[in-house]
């Protein structure tokens, strides 16, 4: 096991920093459902950190707990070396988690601007009063902020669609985005859950494109859930299994497929 | 032709993020501002004026209140009327309190009064949405309404339970009460619409315009990404409020001059400008301008029409203006959930490629 402080190096040369985020004896429960149980794993700095497991494993749950949706009954969240208090989803965010959603959550009424525009909330300070008048810094933080959006449309490369109602756009386009806006907040960590999901294979490729291009172009720590194996196996860098709850292998894309448990549980053997 | 944003390049974001962006609309813009402050005063007639131009100009601030509030945040109120009840008592109170305030400024701090109303009876938009919030809001119309009615302090103990506008002025010029010209009142309407459709602009494509819209689009989501809820639906409350409650001291002050709660801003009233909103286009300023328009101008149309040209009896034009008005409701939620303003957006991206038609 790895020291908290230290580091690693991994397959493709990228270095790996400390702990950003751990999760310490996780359980949480729905009534009588144990939706978590007794679950520990830590997400480190810069790395594509992977959580599969069947349907109903509880991975989205677990993605809850980390952006700040559910509180865990038992167990801690360390944060950057201190334990995060119970607190509301939006202050978890504006401590730099940000995350997509299963189901694409955008805010369908507005344009693809405007969405990626509120993912950068919290970097925007001006007052009421300016911002009633459109006056000074208000002005000024608006054109500063767009600046910084268009620059995640450029990358992500939706230029075309950018003032297009978001009601509008193909199932691919609101995938990418989703992850526009939550880049937008400039998040320490980011949270994808199933940002593949309902893709072919074309969009999936460009969406591992940007997922492998973001990590490297902002050093952004990821955590996805995702079902393409293929996918997971070739982004990430570190994998947690989950099933029933409970985490059943935790470890590097190879060490994964080769345990027993994750094998019976999910992963399955090829019949040729 | 004229109508094209071809070529019209922008060359920087804040030329981008104009209200405006085609050159065509700017210019229309300028014109009709242009019409209203200098042709409009000079030809005016007392009958127009008071009919017609005077209430649109103040149910458009009650509409572009009600609009940010219901377009913009999602969150249902039919206590519309209540709260200019509240902007209307709150001009009465300061006016005879301070007879030397500038009455500019008691229109302002009577929405302000009006806001923090609003923000008390908000507070149950955070636990609850949709229906539900919408008969919260219906406690707000019918308690605030008997306080009105029941408590002298109100309306000052005068015997007959109404308030009645004293006659106040600004520069020299008799701005309320019986002896104000309608083209002081109108002029004092228009510089409060225009100054007041502007906030409502500013305030909707910034940052808060779009936490109430994240809150009205999809309000878990909001959350997760760093809306927070309390302040995103409070100060919608607030600021709704705030517009609200200056068309109801303007309603007050300079068009009815006197007014007894339950009788000039009775449930009716919540509901005819919450059809302006639904009619002229949710989530939009230059609907709440057509709802407006439409709806005070319709039963003059009509009267105009049935009583004076076909000599039909005025009841009779009254209930047809009712069915009419009903079935246009109807109409526009299945047909143009987003109605006219929506209509208005349709015309304009058919007439920028016209005449081609794609």
């Amino acid at each position: 096991m790895l020291d908290s402080q230290e580091g690693y190096v991994t397959a493709d040369g990228r270095q790996i920093g400390g702990v950003v985020l751990e999760l310490k004896n996780i359980t949480l429960r729905f009534g009588g459902v144990v939706a978590i149980k007794d679950i520990s794993f830590d997400i480190r700095k810069g790395e594509i950190r992977a959580i599969i497991g069947p349907n109903g494993a509880g991975k989205s749950s677990m993605l809850n707990v980390i952006s700040g949706f559910y509180n865990p009954q038992e167990g801690d969240v360390i944060y950057k070396g201190y334990k995060r208090p119970k607190m509301a989803p939006y202050k978890v965010s504006r401590m730099g988690i940000a995350r997509t959603f299963q189901n694409i959550a955008l805010f369908e009424g507005m344009s693809v601007l405007d969405n990626i525009m509120t993912g950068r909330m919290h970097h925007m300070k001006a007052g009421f009063l300016a911002q009633a008048m459109w006056w000074g810094k208000a002005q000024k933080e608006e054109e500063e902020h767009r600046a910084a959006v268009e620059k995640i449309i450029d990358f992500l490369e939706i230029q075309a669609i950018r003032k297009t109602p978001v009601a509008r756009l193909p199932y691919g386009l609101k995938k990418r985005v989703e992850l526009a806006r939550a880049l937008a907040a400039e998040p320490q960590i980011l949270l994808l859950d199933e940002p593949m999901a309902g893709m072919n294979v074309e969009e999936k490729e460009d969406m591992s494109r940007f997922i492998l291009d973001v990590n490297d172009e902002f050093g952004t720590t990821t955590v996805l859930i995702e079902h393409d194996m293929g996918v997971v196996m070739d982004l990430s860098d570190r994998v947690v299994v989950m099933d029933y709850g409970k985490k059943i292998g935790d470890g590097t894309p190879d060490e994964v497929r080769n345990n027993q448990d994750v094998i019976d549980a999910y992963l399955g053997v090829a019949h040729d | 032709m004229l109508y094209r944003e071809a070529g019209d390049f922008k060359t920087s974001y804040a030329s981008d993020n104009q209200t405006f962006p085609i050159r065509g609309d700017r210019m229309a813009y300028w014109a009709v501002l242009a019409v209203a402050f200098l042709v409009v005063p000079f030809v005016l007639g007392d009958y127009w004026a008071n009919a017609v131009v005077i209430p649109f100009l103040i149910y458009v601030i009650a509409a572009l209140g009600l609009n940010l509030l219901i377009g913009y945040t999602g969150l249902l109120s039919l206590g519309t009327a209540a709260f200019m009840a509240v902007g209307a008592y709150a001009t009465y109170k300061l006016t005879t309190a301070f007879p030397g305030m500038n009455i500019y400024l008691v229109f302002l701090l009577s929405g302000v009064v009006t806001a923090a109303v609003g923000v008390l009876f908000g507070l149950p938009s955070l636990k609850i949405k949709g229906f539900y919030l919408a008969v919260a809001t219906l406690a707000a119309q019918f308690f605030l309404i008997w306080l009105f009615t029941r408590v002298e302090w109100f309306y000052n103990h005068s015997p007959t339970g109404q308030i009645a506008m004293p006659e106040r002025s600004m520069f020299g010029i008799t701005i309320t009460g019986a002896a104000a010209s309608s083209t002081a009142v109108y002029m004092t309407c228009l510089i409060f619409v225009v100054v007041m459709a502007w906030l409502a602009r500013n305030l909707t494509r910034g940052t808060l315009g779009r936490t109430w819209m994240a809150i009205r689009d999809m309000d878990i989501a909001a959350e997760i990404i760093g809306v927070n809820p309390l302040i995103a639906k409070l100060s919608a409350f607030a600021v709704s409020s705030f517009f609200v409650g200056v068309a109801g001291a303007l309603m007050f002050g300079v068009y009815l001059g006197a007014a007894e709660a339950g009788e000039a801003f009775s449930i009716n009233k919540s509901f005819l400008v919450l059809f302006m909103v639904i009619i002229g286009g949710l989530g939009s300023i230059l609907g709440s301008f057509l709802g407006a328009a439409f709806l005070v101008v319709l039963p003059v149309l009509l009267k105009l029409l049935l009583v004076d040209g076909f000599g039909w009896p005025a009841d009779l034009a009254r209930h047809l203006e009712v069915m009419i008005i009903g079935a246009l409701i109807i109409v526009v939620l299945i047909a143009e959930p987003h109605g006219m303003a929506a209509l208005w957006r349709t015309m304009k991206e058919k007439l920028r490629l016209w005449p081609f038609p794609h």
